[in-house]
């Protein structure tokens, strides 16, 4: 009824240009930046923040730095984790031991993690399919390995450099609210750059390599150059990720909290939120963030205290349950799910 | 030299345990074009089942039958609830399945038998002794001749038994070998068990050594690097590349790791296959990919 193209005519190119061309979904959108700016920091109490919608929002860009190069492009990479990692020291080392301003720091993470991304995208050339998908496995292993024996990185021999005292321009971002302002506007910037690069020129030659490179590079994609190019953006995206969420979150960069296991929660999130769609980068770190939470919720109601054991186990088996389902039932993921509501939406009342 | 020897030779043994998981690995992709994910999580369930059976004082002939029997039961409810409604969906998807298949099988496996770590033993005698200098291990020498075996036996299978040949039919060409009457599924469902038992192999051989945890799951991370060394569907890749690998690690981690700081095991065998796919994108037994637009 209210959802739909007619009457909404595009008489100029910025409005056919329009990332929401439906009102509804401006609407929509706005609503949810007014619910994500003012509601939230006014009415959540301190502990969803910092432990619930900090993380939430990191997730969601590592999340859908994978999904420009899984989901875009079509590389797998199974060892994003280590690129997060790759951020968070650099931007820890940039801003603690060199004194470096914190926006250009974090900016810095990402840098220092997009060119070693593109360093091991570089196989990417040669091999395809599983063989790279292997072979990206090993980013995570070196990285890992350089972090915790290198010692000028890590700083000692459990790998961790805690996160000194934020400022911007002299001012303390020392409360949960600033901290999650701080990852908010990043987070939002990032992906408003990465919408505009998935549907301009560079979006579409990814999408084509995805479909058949073959074909792509004889249209005239430079295969080479788009490939590596998705590996720099997507570890980029990881990169700032990374130190976003030591910065906020974890308060210290510890080789632990970016082990392999992250690698295949990411690529987990990706598949149930929805390959290759931004909404579903956030619901799949929505539903990965959330869901051990819920478990222990409704666990909670049994019994005083749930054992952890328990609760990761039931955390595995319900994540991978749900992943073995998306992909039967529902092959795009939860980003499919709003679509074809959406499609309900712009015919009702009517059957068809 | 002795040293050296002793180094390289120690290296192999275990590069035959490696061989074992990347066989799982192996053997499934030819039959199906699914990369199974999951296959250090059967190995984990096949230790953790055989552990299961025998402090319920099964003898030990029983349990490992009973562990077959887990892994047969994995095998065709993989198949069946997962991968039949995924037929004819591209290989990435099936990929990803295999994803959920290992949350899955560690998420119910360590319900089933709790998270603690197990010792496992059965009953092959850890003897060290000498030939010509060369520090040796009964335990190891057993199960070498034992994968051995296992690689035997299954070769025979794929070349001499019937099932075996419809097998490679299927690996061949999966909709001709369904013209001829094979049926995909029951086919499928064979490599998966034949995989199960490989896995339970490898879980048994890995789970005596490190003890029977979480992190047995984790030797599929240095099945995967001997996977492409040898070719993701080549069953004799996967032996020699299994060999190269642990042979290569084992002595990079004496004669360099010292240098470096030690430790180097755990991604050495990356960088070999980094090298080895330079110069073969399809390992060194791989089939070649030809494509057209």
């Amino acid at each position: 009824m209210f959802y739909r193209e007619c009457g909404n005519y595009k008489d100029t190119y910025a409005k056919d240009m329009a990332i929401f061309p439906i009102p509804l979904d401006r609407y929509g959108f706005i609503v949810m930046l007014i619910l994500a700016l003012i509601v939230i920091p006014l009415i959540a109490t301190d502990y969803w923040i910092s432990s619930i919608m900090i993380p939430f929002y990191c997730f969601a860009l590592s999340a859908f730095g994978l999904n420009i190069l899984a989901g875009y492009a079509g590389q797998i990479s199974i060892g994003h984790a280590a690129f997060m990692a790759v951020g968070a020291y650099a931007s820890l080392i940039l801003y603690g031991r060199y004194g470096i301003p914190l926006l250009p720091s974090i900016l810095g993470g990402g840098i220092v993690s997009a060119a070693v991304g593109t360093f091991f995208g570089l196989p990417a050339l040669r091999i395809k399919g599983f063989y790279l998908a292997i072979s990206t496995l090993a980013s995570q292993f070196i990285i890992q390995w350089v972090i915790v024996h290198w010692r000028w990185v890590s700083g000692g021999v459990f790998g961790t450099v805690e996160a000194p005292d934020m400022q911007i321009f002299g001012w303390a971002l020392d409360t949960p609210v600033r901290k999650y302002y701080l990852a908010l506007c990043i987070m939002i910037l990032l992906i408003t750059i990465g919408k505009n690069l998935v549907r301009g020129q560079l979006g579409r030659n990814w999408m084509a390599i995805r479909d058949m490179d073959y074909a792509a590079e004889i249209i005239g994609v430079n295969l080479y150059r788009d490939k590596l190019i998705a590996f720099a953006v997507s570890t980029f995206y990881a990169g700032i990720a990374g130190s976003l969420i030591t910065f906020c979150y974890y308060g210290a960069a510890n080789i632990e909290e970016f082990h392999v296991m992250v690698s295949f929660a990411l690529i987990g999130m990706i598949i149930i939120g929805g390959l290759g769609t931004i909404l579903g980068s956030f619901l799949g770190a929505g539903f990965f963030v959330l869901l051990p939470i819920a478990i222990n919720q409704s666990l909670g109601a049994f019994m005083d205290v749930v054992p952890s054991d328990i609760l990761s186990n039931i955390e595995a088996i319900i994540f991978g349950g749900l992943i073995v389902l998306f992909l039967i039932v529902e092959p795009y993921g939860m980003a499919r799910l709003w679509h074809t509501i959406k499609d309900k939406m712009r015919l009702w009342p009517f059957p068809y | 030299m002795a040293f050296f020897f002793e180094v390289l030779i120690n290296g192999l043994l275990v590069g035959i345990m490696y061989s074992l998981v990347a066989l799982g690995f192996a053997l499934i992709y030819k039959a199906s074009d699914v990369f199974n994910m999951a296959q250090g999580a059967m190995s984990l369930l096949a230790g953790l089942a055989l552990v299961g059976f025998l402090e319920m004082s099964f003898p030990l002939w029983l349990a490992l039958l009973c562990t077959v029997g887990v892994m047969i039961i994995l095998a065709y409810s993989t198949v069946f609830f997962i991968l039949k409604p995924l037929v004819a969906r591209p290989p990435l998807m099936l990929f990803m399945a295999t994803f959920g298949v290992m949350y899955l099988v560690e998420g119910i496996g360590q319900s089933i038998y709790g998270t603690q770590a197990k010792g496992l033993s059965i009953g092959i005698p850890e003897i060290s002794f000498e030939i010509q200098g060369i520090l040796l291990n009964t335990f190891d020498l057993t199960f070498a001749g034992l994968a051995a075996v296992l690689v035997a036996g299954l070769v025979w299978f794929f070349q001499k038994t019937r099932t075996g040949r419809a097998l490679r039919a299927v690996s061949d060409d999966h909709e001709a070998a369904l013209s001829v009457g094979i049926p995909l599924l029951k086919a499928w469902a064979v490599t998966w068990v034949i995989a199960g038992i490989v896995a339970t192999v490898a879980g048994v051989a890995w789970g005596t050594r490190l003890g029977v945890q979480f992190s047995l799951g984790y030797i599929a991370f240095k099945a995967l690097p001997v996977l492409i060394i040898g070719g993701i569907d080549s069953i004799p890749g996967a032996i020699i590349a299994g060999l190269i690998v642990g042979a290569g690690e084992n002595l990079a981690e004496v004669f360099i790791g010292p240098y470096v700081g030690g430790g180097i095991q755990t991604f050495f065998p990356y960088l070999i296959a980094l090298l080895v796919l330079y110069f073969k994108p399809y390992g060194l037994f791989g089939k070649e990919i030809i494509e057209r637009v």
